[in-house]
């Protein structure tokens, strides 16, 4: 028996049917076709599925989609303003912050979320925020450099 | 005019060198690129794979009736559905095992259902008879002549007796009389290490979606770093003609060698012939890391001598590889690279491929390079120690340089080895003072890089931008060099090019990328076809004016007349040659079909200071600097993020990564939670540092950089933990409980 459950994904209104068992990563990914999201593990230990959920950052695989009735969902297919993108994703093309850029939209998802509580983060909180998101060609140091640039240009600094 | 030149040495650049966004960057940072697991087709299937609880077994029967019987299935293969006389054969049966299953993970059959929760609960129902047999996960007990053997005809002529039918093949690399370089020497040191399989860790799992049809054409996207070997590979494993099957490379989320090979794409093209409907497969982590190529665990004995100023005299390598379940552990690479960065006299290094109950080992960037490196340059550091000599200068002493002979055979053409560890010297990361219970370590590294065979096109449009079409998959940013160096040579700006990955319909043969051929040879391939589309170009000119073709030259991205005697006529630019085109003899493409032979090798030099917690036998690394040649950079800031995330999978390898197996023989880690590979907070800044030392084998004097990055670091960590330990660590990874004990024996 699915479950029907109403949500606010980037800002629109969503209607889906969902089986029990399936993650809120199976739903945004196989039914919803927002496939910015990726499934690195499915165990919530790499944070390529990062998304925030009323504003909280989590990992999609570690929630059923069932659970996201009434919530407000926001994916890395948010996060530009049309074609303006967020200083974020600029910064990461400037410093070329990805390789393979798998890791990539999670990686700017969970800095935004530091950013929006933290706007002026040291090198050392950018590097423990963004230790639950896994990259494996970068070795991390253009991405720090990208966020803590954005941030900057945030501040207006 | 010259359109084969080779001018890195005087040419000044315009678009190259430069730092652009590359061109696929908007749809990576906005969720938009399309990797292995984002495709899907109308009517599509899931597939989903049984795999064996068991290290070793027969399998006496498989029973697939009451998985068939479930609704929503609508396929299941084993290894009966494949092609029995693949000339492929180990492939094949590490795709899907035949008579035994030889390591825990291993695929014996295979079903494709409406969903994948479907899917899962039909595996369960699928019910196999194994005969347990005993197993082996070792390499050392592996090797022994009273191991469990794998596979009963044992390994070829080359196996010295007495060893045991594990042993596949033997090999050894050298020259000169080590009786003789060892008498020399002041002091000569013996020493044996150990190093774990680490996994290359991409953190996109295998995927792939297949359609194949009962006529025999199929379609294949999938995230792989070799389209056409994939075609050609399931091809033969299904029984088919290899153009008959189109492969579509989707975005690759890493590979770093893992994905030069096939696992999950026979079988979803199988089951896919068999429910006539598209089977998209996507692998768990647990199954990437039970199921696909770690590297080869290695136990070595390095013998190095030594004069009281520094001069080895001799050397010497003895490499134990397991490759898991089948023959193929980069042991003879290893072997190669032993010794690569020192002239010496008298050097000899052996190589045992040796099989055991593991999976099948695959390329990880630079294949065996790093445990060899990580051997002799522990030993290095020994004797550096114990003669109380400067580890740079004693490597400045020995380093291989142009024309001195190789320790596996050739002379060594121009080399930048000696100014990559000038560099070190001079660095300020070597003069820098180092606080309480840290130490500094220093080691080189070495890769050949290859060639490989490669096509290119690179089609001009009317309104004067080029279409550069290539067919090595852009893992780390390639499209970008390809862009830049086609602008740099058509002098048009960077933008006006559009490089794709192709389909393996759309262009002739091009091997996997790996071997750090990519900027090497499609960018060689580049280079070539706008030469040849310039060359086309000028001709146009040439018969617009009614001159002969040789007046006529390529300059600033425009045709002009050679000289006086050519006539007066007003240059013709790139953009008016295109849009006439038409008119003048039809559409231009510039072409390369051939096999670049000159790949430059790559030599770096790593420096990193490391801190060690005696009381808990945790490392931290706090200062880590990587140079390394590069030949030419093509776009300097990914060639930064290559040494970068190179030295940064050595850390990994050096300090935590490791293939757990219990007595059961089962894999105990097969996940990101337990296999931990770095993160953001265990890593300080990565500092570069770019050479230069032209390769004459590329117009640009290209070299590859991928993989030489991961050479030095696991022997450069060694180092300094144990200068910072003051006790030599031999095994990796040099994990807390190791350090600790090693620590206590040197107390006890």
């Amino acid at each position: 028996m699915q479950i029907h459950v109403a949500t606010k994904v980037n800002g629109d209104e969503t209607e889906f049917l969902c089986d029990p068992e399936e993650t809120l990563l199976d739903v945004l990914r196989d039914r919803l076709g927002l496939t910015g999201a990726k499934e690195g593990c499915g165990t919530g230990d790499c944070g390529a599925c990062s998304i925030t959920v009323d504003g909280r950052l989590i990992c999609a695989c570690l929630m059923l989609g069932a659970e996201a009735q009434g919530r407000e969902i926001a994916t890395i297919e948010g996060m530009a303003a049309g074609e303006a993108l967020h200083p974020l994703q600029q910064k990461f093309l400037d410093h070329a912050a990805l390789q393979c850029g798998i890791c990539t939209p999670g990686i700017l998802v969970a800095a935004k979320n530091l950013l929006e509580k933290n706007p002026d983060p040291t090198e050392t909180e950018v590097r423990y925020w963004l230790a639950g998101n896994l990259c494996r060609c970068t070795g991390y140091d253009k991405i720090v450099r990208a966020v803590m640039d954005a941030a900057a240009e945030m501040r207006g600094a | 005019m010259a359109f084969d030149e080779y001018d890195s040495e005087t040419r000044i650049f315009s678009a190259v060198g430069t730092r652009p966004v590359r061109p696929d960057g908007v749809d990576k940072v906005t969720g938009r690129a399309l990797f292995g697991a984002d495709m899907s087709a109308p009517g599509m299937l899931t597939g989903a794979i049984l795999r064996s609880p068991h290290a070793h077994a027969r399998i006496k029967s498989i029973d697939t009736s009451k998985a068939e019987a479930l609704p929503g299935v609508k396929a299941v293969v084993t290894r009966a559905d494949f092609n029995a006389e693949a000339d492929n054969a180990d492939v094949l049966d590490n795709c899907m095992a035949g008579e035994k299953v030889l390591y825990d993970g291993h695929a014996l059959a295979a079903l494709a259902a409406i969903n994948p929760r479907v899917a899962q609960k039909a595996l369960r129902l699928i019910e196999v008879d194994y005969e347990v047999l005993p197993h082996v996960t070792d390499v050392d007990a592996a090797m022994a002549p009273d191991a469990p053997v794998l596979r009963a005809e044992g390994g070829n002529e080359s196996v010295p007796e007495g060893l045991s039918k594990n042993v596949m093949s033997m090999c050894e690399f050298g020259h000169g009389d080590l009786d003789k370089g060892f008498a020399e020497a002041d002091l000569v040191i013996e020493k044996s290490f150990k190093t774990a399989a680490a996994h290359q860790g991409y953190i996109e799992p295998h995927a792939c979606l297949a359609s194949l049809g009962a006529d025999g054409r199929g379609e294949l996207w999938v995230c792989t770093q070799g389209h056409f070997v994939v075609r050609n590979i399931c091809a033969d494993l299904l029984g088919m003609d290899s153009t008959q099957l189109r492969v579509v490379a989707s975005e690759i989320g890493g590979g770093f060698g893992g994905k030069t090979t096939v696992f999950l794409e026979p079988v979803a093209l199988a089951l896919s012939r068999k429910a006539s409907r598209p089977v998209k497969m996507v692998m768990s982590r647990s199954e990437v890391f039970r199921a696909t190529g770690p590297t080869s665990s290695t136990s070595m004995d390095i013998k190095i001598g030594m004069t009281k100023d520094g001069r080895m005299t001799a050397g010497l390598a003895v490499n134990r590889f397991q490759g898991g379940a089948y023959p193929g552990a980069p042991v003879d690479m290893g072997a190669m690279c032993s010794f690569a960065c020192y002239n010496l006299e008298n050097v000899k290094s052996v190589g045992y491929d040796v099989i055991c109950n593991r999976p099948k080992q695959a390329a990880y960037r630079a294949p065996g390079s790093p445990m060899a490196a990580f051997a002799v340059e522990s030993v290095v550091d020994m004797l550096c120690q114990e003669l109380g000599l400067d580890p740079v200068e004693v490597r400045i002493k020995n380093a291989s340089r142009e024309g001195t002979k190789a320790s596996y055979g050739p002379r060594w053409p121009r080399i930048g080895l000696e100014e990559t560890l000038e560099a070190a010297k001079a660095h300020a990361h070597y003069k820098a003072p180092l606080g309480p219970n840290q130490g500094r370590g220093v080691s080189c590294g070495f890769w050949f890089n290859h060639g490989g065979e490669t096509s290119v096109s690179l089609a001009l449009s009317q309104d004067g931008t080029v279409a550069l079409s290539v067919g090595t998959p852009d893992i780390g940013g390639s499209r970008a060099s390809m862009c830049l160096m086609a602008a740099e040579e058509l002098g048009i700006p960077y933008d006006k090019v559009r490089t794709t990955v192709v389909d393996t319909a759309s262009l002739g043969y091009n091997d996997v990328s790996h071997g750090s051929r990519v900027t090497y040879a499609s960018g060689l391939a580049t280079i070539k076809a706008a030469r040849d589309a310039k060359q086309k170009l000028c001709a146009r000119a040439a018969k617009i004016w009614g001159i002969d073709p040789d007046a006529v030259t390529w300059e600033d991205g425009m045709a002009k007349p050679s000289g006086h005697n050519a006539g007066d006529h007003d240059p013709l630019p790139f953009s008016k040659l295109c849009a006439t085109m038409g008119r003048t003899g039809g559409p231009i493409s510039g072409h390369f079909e051939a096999t670049p032979e000159g790949a430059g090798v790559s030599f770096a030099t790593h420096l990193v200071d490391a801190e060690v917690d005696p009381e808990t036998g945790a490392t931290k690394v706090v200062r880590y600097t990587v140079i390394q040649d590069a030949g030419k950079a093509i776009h300097p800031a990914y060639v930064e993020g290559q040494f970068q995330g190179g030295a940064v999978q050595g850390i990994g390898w050096a300090l935590n990564e490791e293939y757990i197996y219990g007595e059961d023989g089962r894999l105990q880690n097969a996940g990101f939670l337990d296999y931990r590979i770095p993160v953001a907070s265990d890593l300080p800044m990565i500092d570069t540092e770019i050479v230069e030392v032209p390769n004459p084998g590329h117009p640009y004097g290209v070299r590859g950089v991928g993989e030489t990055s991961i050479v030095p670091p696991l022997a450069a960590i060694a180092n300094a933990v144990s200068r910072a330990a003051g006790v030599r660590m031999t095994e990796l990874p040099m994990s807390p409980p190791r350090i600790l004990a090693a620590l206590d024996a040197q107390d006890g």
